[in-house]
C-alpha cells in the first residue's frame, strides 16, 4: 500500500441504477476510513518498519547471529513488538469498521437493492443460477476479507446485499485508486490487451472468479460484439453484478453460477480467459485444476492473462512479511500461499508451452474524474494500483 | 432528519447482521485483548465524532450559502460575560464526565493507601460473621 496524499471523497463513487443510496453520515464514515487508513500507510506503516529495522531485527541479529532469512522468521520476530501491534490493531478495526459501515447503510435498504437489481435482472437470459452449485471451502472456510458472511451467504431469497456490500466499500478501502467503479484493474487489462495485441479482437471471452464484474465490465464494453461469461460460485454476487453491468450498459455478459475448476464448455471455447485478485482467494488444489481448465478451454491462438498482486520472490523478508499481514491478519490464508508460487512452472504444468509465458506490471488506470490534479504526469507515484499480470498464449 | 435511516425490512435484524463477526478467528494484537476492545470502541466514537463535525460543516456551509450565516464570524464571535462563564462551567461539565475514571481511580487509591475499604470478600464475610451473630 502506497502512500497517497487526500483521497477522494466518497462522495465521488461512481453509482448505477443498483448501486446503494447513501445518506450525508455514510458518506463521511467511508471518507473517515479512507483518511485512516491513509494515515496507517502513510504515518504509522513507516514506523512499524522503523521499528523493525532499529529494534527488532538487531535483537534477532543478536540473537540468532544473522538477520531473518524469510518472512515467517520476520513474522515471528516482530510479533508482541508494540508499533507493529498498535498498527495491526488499527488496521483489523479500520477492516471492521468498513464491513460495519456497508452492511448497515445496505441492510437498511435490501428490500429496495433486492428490487433493483431483479428489475434489471427480469427474464434475462444472461443470469444463470444454479443451487447446485456448492460453495468450494476455500471461499467459505473464513469470510475472505473479513466480509461477515463472505461473497455466498443470502440473509434472504434473492439476496444481493453481499454484493452491494462489496461494491461500496471497495472505494473507501482503495481510497478511490481503482477509480470511481472499482474498474482499475479490468481497464488495466483492456489498456494492455490494445497496446500488446492491438489486432487481437476476442470473439469469446471466459472471466472467472468475477464477483460483481467490476473488472470484466470495461471488456465487455471494449469489445461489444464479444460474447462474454463471467461465472462464479457466489449467487448474490452474480445476481447484483448482472444488475450493475446492465446498469452500464454491458450486455454482452452472462453471469453464471458455476466453479471454475470444471466448466461444461467445449474444448478451445475461448480465445480470451481472464482472471482479476483472484488466485490469492483460491486454494493448492482448486488453482492447478483451474489453470489446466483454462488450458483446455483457450482456443488455439487464444490468450489468458491474470492480474494479481506481485509474487513475493525478490522481495526483501520485510516486504514479504508485511505484505503478508493479510493472509494472517485479514482473513486471506491462501494469499501467502499463492504469493510464493513459480508462476511459470505452474502454467507449464497446466499444459501451456513455457515459450508463450508471459509477465508484466500492470498499474491501474487512474480515473481523470477523481484525480484530475495527477492528469498531467506521465506516473502517478503511489497512486496507482501496480500488480503483475501473467498469461500464456496458446499457439 | 435525513440521516436517520429508513426502516428495515421486516424479517431481517439489521442491528445485529450489520455488526456481526466474520467467520474465522480474530486475531488480537495487544497483551490484553481488553485493551483492544476500548481501541476499538474509541476508533467507532471517533469515526461517529468526525460524521458529526462534517455534518455540522454541511450545515454551516449550507447555512452560509442561503445567507444565514457568516461563516468567518465563528473565528471572531465574542462572547459576553455571561456566555463566557456559562460556556466555561458546560467544559467543566463535560471534561469532568468523560475523564470520570480518573478522578474516581485517585479517589480509590488515597482511600487504598489510608486502608479505608476492606476487599469485598472481606467484607462479605464479615457481614456474614454478624449476621450470625
Amino acid at each position: 500500500m502506497g502512500q497517497r496524499e487526500n483521497p477522494p471523497s466518497w462522495a465521488h463513487v461512481g453509482r448505477h441504477a443498483a448501486f446503494p443510496q447513501a445518506a450525508h453520515d455514510d458518506t463521511a464514515r467511508f471518507d473517515f476510513l479512507a483518511n485512516l487508513n491513509g494515515f496507517l500507510a502513510g504515518a504509522l506503516s513507516p514506523q512499524v518498519r522503523h521499528a523493525y529495522e532499529h529494534d527488532v531485527r538487531p535483537a534477532y541479529e543478536k540473537e540468532h547471529g544473522q538477520a531473518p532469512e524469510n518472512r515467517h522468521q520476520v513474522r515471528r520476530a516482530m510479533a508482541g513488538n508494540p508499533t507493529f501491534a498498535l498498527w495491526s490493531a488499527l488496521r483489523r478495526a479500520s477492516m471492521e469498521m468498513r464491513q460495519q459501515a456497508g452492511r448497515s447503510l445496505v441492510l437498511h435498504q435490501l428490500d429496495a437493492l433486492i428490487k433493483a437489481s431483479a428489475a434489471l435482472n427480469a427474464d434475462s437470459p444472461r443470469l444463470l443460477l444454479d443451487p447446485s452449485v456448492q460453495v468450494p471451502r476455500y471461499a467459505s472456510a473464513v469470510d475472505i476479507h473479513c466480509m461477515p458472511g463472505g461473497y455466498h451467504t443470502e440473509l434472504m431469497e434473492n439476496d444481493v446485499s453481499a454484493a452491494a456490500n462489496y461494491d461500496c466499500g471497495i472505494f473507501a478501502t482503495t481510497g478511490g485508486m481503482l477509480g470511481r467503479f472499482n474498474d482499475g484493474g479490468g481497464q488495466a487489462l483492456v489498456k494492455w490487451l490494445r497496446e500488446a495485441h492491438p489486432n487481437f479482437a476476442p470473439r469469446r471471452v471466459l472471466d472467472i472468479g468475477c464477483t460483481i464484474g467490476h473488472n470484466i465490465v470495461p471488456m465487455a464494453l471494449a469489445f461489444p460484439d464479444a460474447e462474454v461469461i463471467a461465472v462464479d460460485v457466489a449467487a448474490p454476487m452474480l445476481r447484483y453484478g448482472h444488475a450493475r453491468a446492465r446498469a452500464l450498459g454491458a450486455n454482452n455478459i452472462t453471469f453464471r453460477q458455476a466453479n471454475g475448476e470444471s466448466l461444461d464448455y467445449p474444448d478451445g471455447h475461448f480465445d480470451l480467459i481472464t482472471t482479476a485478485m483472484f488466485w490469492h482467494e483460491t486454494s493448492a488444489v482448486a488453482m492447478p485444476r483451474m489453470l489446466r481448465e483454462i488450458r483446455r478451454l483457450l482456443a488455439d491462438g487464444g490468450l489468458t492473462v491474470h492480474l494479481e498482486q506481485p509474487q513475493y520472490a525478490g522481495m526483501d523478508p520485510y516486504e514479504q512479511f508485511i505484505r503478508d499481514w493479510d493472509a494472517y491478519n485479514n482473513n486471506e490464508p491462501f494469499w501467502s500461499v499463492m504469493h510464493e508460487y513459480d508462476l511459470p512452472k505452474m502454467m507449464a504444468s497446466a499444459g501451456f508451452d513455457p515459450t508463450t509465458y508471459f509477465e508484466t506490471r500492470m498499474a491501474g488506470v487512474v480515473d481523470r474524474e477523481i484525480f484530475p490534479v495527477a492528469s498531467s504526469s506521465a506516473e502517478d507515484h503511489g497512486r496507482a494500483a501496480l500488480w503483475t499480470a501473467f498469461g500464456a498464449r496458446k499457439p | 432528519m435525513s440521516g436517520s435511516p429508513p426502516p428495515p425490512p421486516a424479517k431481517l435484524d439489521v442491528l445485529a447482521q450489520a455488526n456481526r463477526r466474520a467467520k474465522g478467528k480474530r486475531p488480537w494484537f495487544f497483551n490484553d485483548p481488553d485493551v483492544e476492545r476500548v481501541l476499538n470502541i474509541t476508533l467507532a466514537l471517533a469515526m461517529e465524532h468526525a460524521v458529526t463535525r462534517q455534518r455540522l460543516d454541511a450545515l454551516e456551509r449550507m447555512l452560509q450559502s442561503k445567507g444565514l450565516l457568516i461563516r468567518a464570524e465563528f473565528d471572531t464571535f465574542a462572547l459576553d460575560a455571561e456566555a463566557e462563564a456559562e460556556r466555561t462551567r458546560w467544559m467543566k461539565t463535560y471534561i469532568a464526565r468523560v475523564l470520570r475514571i480518573v478522578q474516581q481511580s485517585s479517589e480509590a487509591a488515597s482511600d487504598d493507601e489510608r486502608g479505608a475499604e476492606p476487599a469485598m470478600d472481606d467484607l462479605i464475610n464479615q457481614l456474614r460473621g454478624e449476621s450470625a451473630e
